[in-house]
């Protein structure tokens, strides 16, 4: 049992904010020296996503907080220690240091304002308040200091929060939900609001983990409790976002001065990297459009030939397409977990309306007069489809194909949040370190290969499409 | 065919002096017939309760104003319509759907402005069938040969794409495309109605020329009574979807069965 544990890696998970990269990269690099061998899943969509790849065994561990968990994942459970047993998973002792939510305002306004604490805050209801759209959700975020504080929905915004931090510096918000370790706090000159009653539960950092893993890995897991103070960790958060410093480094650093420990943390270099997203994202993008085009074509000549049942093929599709991508890839991890694979159901099923519509829209467009030729010929149904109908609609199809194709490279790019990689790998971490460089790193490839695929497809319309159906002579 | 078959089929054929006259094996004396059909779409009957039948190398012209059901009769036919109630027979047994694809290789089927396939050239479009056939494509090249003179198709357009083409020659080649298996049947439903009059007269010329030669069995679709007598022996005039009268064009006109078919054929002399 542990000897087939121990033949794979093991996968540690991290959110989209630094703090948690570094903590995970300092647990995988940890795993690492002592042999057992980890891999660090980076920069998955959200505490949801994180949660349910963990019970789903996709990942091993990842850094989380002791309010979050009572708060978010298990409801306001009390004992979490006995919830999270009966689980299969436990918290471990904490990692030494409480990063707790707090509101964050700029110094010079909160002076102006005369603002100390939430309760004063809450008097001056003009100000206009950008929270993390994570934080207006959680139990223990927004709906708490509205019911402790009598908060009101009016100034509020939802928006990312690296975002926030720059609406912050640029007036555009008065204040946003933060972490009391963000390095922010010293580097933009923030004063953190006192919570004078209570509202927020406590947030130690700790490697939530499944409750079996090997012996060797539990050991060095409990080698770092208790060994991050907060300064230590503002000072590390500091180092990546402001020095941009990579966290790699960050935490090789950490391990040999505090513990001891020597390490790589080695990077990639930037052209290796393009590289390597352009693999990913292409795998993504061809996979999952090759598996619509050979289910979409055939179905919409279904919808086609039977046309009730075809209106509520051509419904559902369309439903399909409305539901929100991030709600998609989180509803996948229980049945596919994390990675590539769930992303790639989710494109491929984005991918159908445009090609079913294409093939449908192409079927019903032929003149009636052709079809009844056609069918006169005394030819199998197979027949007409394949040398009449099909030649007759490929325009139509390939249109279809070449909409979806380009839909699916854009919309590949949030692969990147249940970690299948791609460009929007780049554009994550560029968004997370407020770093423009990295997230045109990803943007502009992303662009470029959505151009690259329009002209292919051109070029493949050119070859397919009857020259009978083209324009001009 | 084996002996043994063919010397069953004589005698029953012929049949003993006992039996009654009647449609036999070996002599089929309509190619097409129908007894009771009705076809209506929703509450309005477009066509029927009708009875009619087409004798074996006749050309039939089915004529009437618009709306009269010609069209609807044709498709009936080749059953891209199929009736509500009442039988089509055609050559002796009623068309079943498990069959139909094989019947529709016996009946050409031509319709107005052609309705060629316009990703396919002429020869592909002419040669469709012939090719999913399996025929070799040296007889398919003397067939198409053939094809070209009996629709005086010239031969610099078998390379060409529909669009490349006039009305007259699409027609044409429609008609090549039609005939390429040689069925016994040909269908024309309007086969010269988007023609220009000079156009029209050559290729009406061309049809009474290949229908002569061809011996095949036609039924067209016209409104057109003087194309009807140039062309076909025997006319069908219909009035909302049942037979007002049938016989030669000439008959139509000398002794008119009521004051209807009088002012159809009128309306006819008067126009140019």
């Amino acid at each position: 049992m542990i000897g087939l544990a121990l033949a794979v890696a093991l996968q540690v998970g991290s959110k989209q904010f630094t703090e948690s990269v570094i903590l995970a990269e300092i647990a995988v690099q940890a795993l690492r020296s002592a042999g057992v061998e980890a891999d660090h899943r980076r920069e998955l969509g959200g505490t949801r996503v994180l949660w349910e790849a963990l019970r789903a065994r996709q990942i091993d561990l990842y850094p989380e907080y002791t309010g979050t968990i009572v708060e978010e994942l298990l409801g306001g459970e009390r004992d979490f220690a006995g919830a999270l047993d009966r689980l299969g998973m436990r918290a471990g002792g904490g990692l030494g240091f409480e990063d707790t939510y707090a509101i964050g305002m700029r110094r010079l306004e909160a002076d102006r304002l005369g603002i100390r604490s939430l309760s004063d805050l809450a008097r001056h209801r003009q100000l206009e308040i950008g929270l993390t759209n994570e934080f207006v959700r959680r139990r223990d975020g927004w709906p708490r200091l509205r019911q402790v504080y009598g908060f009101s929905d009016a100034h509020v915004r939802g928006m990312q929060h690296e975002l926030a931090y720059r609406a912050l510096r640029s007036g555009g918000i008065a204040a946003t939900d933060l972490y009391s370790t963000d390095a922010e706090i010293q580097a933009s000159d923030l004063v953190v609001l006192e919570d004078d009653r209570r509202a927020f539960p406590r947030y130690d950092a700790v490697l939530l983990r499944r409750s079996d893993l090997p012996d060797a890995a539990a050991r060095v897991l409990a080698r770092l409790e208790g060994a991050i103070s907060a300064r230590e960790m503002i000072a590390m958060n500091a180092r990546a976002l402001i020095e941009r410093v990579p966290e790699a480094q960050v935490a090789s650093d950490f391990l040999r001065t505090k513990l001891g420990i020597a390490s790589s943390g080695a990077s990639r270099d930037a052209l290796r990297r393009i590289v390597g997203r352009t693999v990913e994202h292409l795998f993504l993008v061809a996979v999952s459009l090759a598996a619509a085009i050979a289910l979409a074509i055939p179905l919409g000549v279904f919808a086609w030939r039977h046309a009730r049942m075809g209106q509520a093929i051509l419904a559902l599709a369309g439903v399909i397409q409305t539901i929100p991508s991030l709600a998609l890839l989180v509803f996948m991890i229980p049945l596919l977990g994390i990675g590539a694979g769930p992303a790639i159901v989710a494109l491929f099923l984005y991918s159908l309306l445009p090609i079913l519509r294409g093939t449908h829209a192409g079927l019903a467009g032929i003149a009636p007069e052709l079809r009844e030729s056609a069918e006169a010929l005394g030819l199998p149904r197979s027949e007409v489809l394949r040398r009449i109908e099909l030649p007759l609609a490929a325009p139509s199809i390939l249109s279809g194909i070449k909409t979806a194709a380009v839909i699916d490279v854009g919309t590949a790019t949030l692969g990147a949040l249940i970690g299948a990689g791609g460009y929007g790998q780049s554009i994550l971490t560029g968004i997370r370190l407020a770093d423009t460089g990295l997230i045109l790193e990803g943007a502009i490839p992303a662009g470029v290969m959505a151009l690259a695929v329009q002209g292919a497809f051109d070029l493949i319309e050119r070859a397919l499409v009857p020259r009978g159906l083209r324009n001009g002579r | 065919m084996s002996p043994c078959g063919a010397g069953g089929e004589v005698p029953a054929g012929r049949g003993s002096p006992g039996r009654p006259a009647q449609a036999t094996f070996g002599a089929v004396t309509a190619v097409f017939e129908m007894a009771g059909v009705v076809k209506s779409y929703g509450r309005a009957v477009v066509v029927g309760p009708i009875d009619f039948s087409v004798p074996p190398g006749t050309t039939t012209a089915l004529i009437g104003p618009s709306g009269a059901g010609k069209s609807t009769l044709l498709r009936m036919l080749n059953g891209l319509i199929w009736p509500d109630s009442g039988t089509v027979r055609f050559r002796g047994r009623p068309l079943d759907a498990g069959e139909l694809q094989e019947i529709r290789r016996q009946i050409g089927y031509v319709v107005q402005g052609g309705a060629l396939f316009p990703h396919l050239d002429v020869r592909e479009n002419v040669s469709l069938v012939a090719r999913w056939l399996h025929w070799h494509p040296t007889k398919i090249a003397a067939r198409i040969e053939e094809l070209t003179a009996i629709a005086r198709l010239p031969r610099d357009a078998l390379r060409r794409l529909p669009r490349q083409l006039s009305g007259g020659q699409a027609q044409r080649v429609s008609l090549m495309r039609a005939l390429m298996l040689d069925p016994e049947v040909l269908l024309l439903d309007e086969p010269l109605g988007a023609l220009d009059p000079m156009t029209r007269f050559d290729l009406q010329e061309d049809l009474r020329d290949a229908f002569a030669r061809l011996k095949k069995t036609v039924v067209m679709v016209t409104h057109d009574l003087a194309e009807a007598a140039f062309l076909a022996a025997r006319a069908v005039l219909l009035r909302d979807g049942r037979i007002a009268q049938e016989g030669p064009v000439e008959e139509l006109a000398r002794a008119p069965a009521d004051e209807f078919v009088a002012r159809f054929v009128r309306a006819h002399r008067r126009s140019p």
